[in-house]
């Protein structure tokens, strides 16, 4: 597989799996207001998406489409990161999660900006715009969550605990990846982490919240292994192309 | 005073070698926002012929926008009517789409139709800044909903980006 065609999957992946769990929310929300919030963090995620798959379908060069890409690919044949594809839970799950993943977009977008592949610079250029926006309001959710009632505090703090494991494999980088840092193409997301630390924690002491200690970790999703939560997740996502390939609305 | 972004658009489209493109275009507005046309919002970036066809160059305004499809058919709709059937839409990400590129004029437009525009923000019915926010976003992803502390209005505030 080509490393650039690779590069762009995995992160096409990690937006629209994100966008499908954010978008799950909508008829679900606790507001109104939050509902439309959630709907368009989750439809920026999947416009970005399909900006990373216009790039690797334009790579493969093969007649395929972004919409090959998102509905006709099997579980083990996503890429993206396990923190994406856990079901929502509760709101503060979601938030928490948001504001983890926001935390690190925000400093990884902003490098991918300056990636000496032009396309993918432009969609970092374009899309850490809209995640500066996203991590002000997660992080917002977060001093409320944490410094609110004792049972919106419990809430995100179990959400912390549950996702931290999760958020080892954010500065792992794949093969591929490292292959195309040399060319300045790929970020080094590695390098990212002290950065992030610093806004989870600041946030966090801000929010009256912990960060965990413990040091489990959870691994696999670049090489297709997924939790057993992604294969439902597609399943409802892709049904209407699989049963009908090529519809359109 | 014009801000540099605005001026360096406005060079661009006086430079044009084809004027009816433009004003053809011209009438194409931003289906959320109607008071704008895509050129004052700033997607519409360039149209010019290209042999028997044309091309029209749009840089969207967030990546999940819904309304940009709408507006491509829009332009796909109004060439068409004018005769022009061969129509490439390029959708340019960089520079990515900023707020600075709406225009004085186009600030004012949406202050009329009910949304504070991009910047300070001051309630767009009665003018009073003490105005609280009620949700990080609006009505669409462009805009971020506001309330007026003294006339208890609520309102949309299109975001600075």
């Amino acid at each position: 597989m080509d490393d650039r065609f690779a590069y762009a999957l995995a992160l096409g992946d990690d937006a629209l799996v994100l966008g499908q769990r954010l978008a799950e929310w909508v008829s679900n929300a606790p507001t109104l207001e939050e509902e439309l919030a959630l709907a368009n963090v989750a439809l920026d995620h999947v416009g970005r998406a399909r900006m990373f798959y216009g790039r690797a379908a334009e790579i493969a060069n093969d007649g395929s489409d972004e919409d090959d890409l998102a509905f006709g690919r099997d579980c083990r044949a996503f890429t993206n990161l396990l923190i994406n594809e856990l079901p929502r839970g509760d709101f503060a799950f979601t938030m928490v999660r948001q504001f983890l993943v926001d935390a690190f977009n925000v400093p990884f977008l902003a490098s991918l900006a300056r990636s000496t592949d032009p396309a993918f610079a432009a969609i970092g250029e374009k899309a850490v715009k809209e995640s500066t926006y996203h991590l002000r309001r997660s992080r917002d959710w977060m001093l409320r969550l944490g410094d609110g009632t004792s049972e919106s505090h419990d809430r995100a703090q179990r959400a912390i605990d549950d996702l931290w494991g999760y958020t080892r494999e954010l500065f792992e980088p794949f093969a591929a990846e490292v292959r195309l840092a040399s060319a300045g193409v790929s970020i080094d997301r590695a390098a990212i982490e002290p950065q992030w630390r610093r806004t989870v924690d600041e946030t966090f002491v801000e929010a009256t919240l912990s960060t965990p200690t413990e040091s489990w970790s959870m691994r696999g999703g670049r090489d297709g292994l997924h939790t057993e939560h992604l294969g439902y997740m597609l399943a409802e996502m892709q049904f209407l192309q699989r049963a009908y390939p090529g519809q359109q609305w | 005073m014009v801000p540099a972004a605005q001026a360096a658009r406005q060079a661009a489209r006086r430079r044009a070698a084809d004027d009816s493109l433009w004003a053809l275009l011209d009438a194409v507005k931003d289906p959320e926002v109607p008071v704008l046309s895509l050129w004052e919002l700033g997607v519409l970036q360039d149209v010019y012929r290209d042999g028997a066809g044309v091309v029209v160059v749009i840089t969207p305004t967030y990546s999940g926008c819904p309304a940009m499809h709408a507006m491509e058919q829009d332009v796909r709709a109004r060439l068409a009517q004018a005769g022009y059937s061969n129509v490439t839409i390029v959708r340019r990400l960089s520079p990515a789409w900023t707020t600075d590129w709406l225009s004085p004029s186009a600030r004012r437009r949406l202050r009329e139709y009910g949304i504070a525009p991009p910047g300070p923000i001051s309630c767009p019915q009665c003018g009073s800044t003490h105005t609280s926010l009620i949700s990080e976003f609006g009505s669409t992803a462009c805009k971020a909903l506001y309330r007026c502390d003294d006339c208890r209005e609520p309102f949309d505030h299109f975001k600075r980006i």
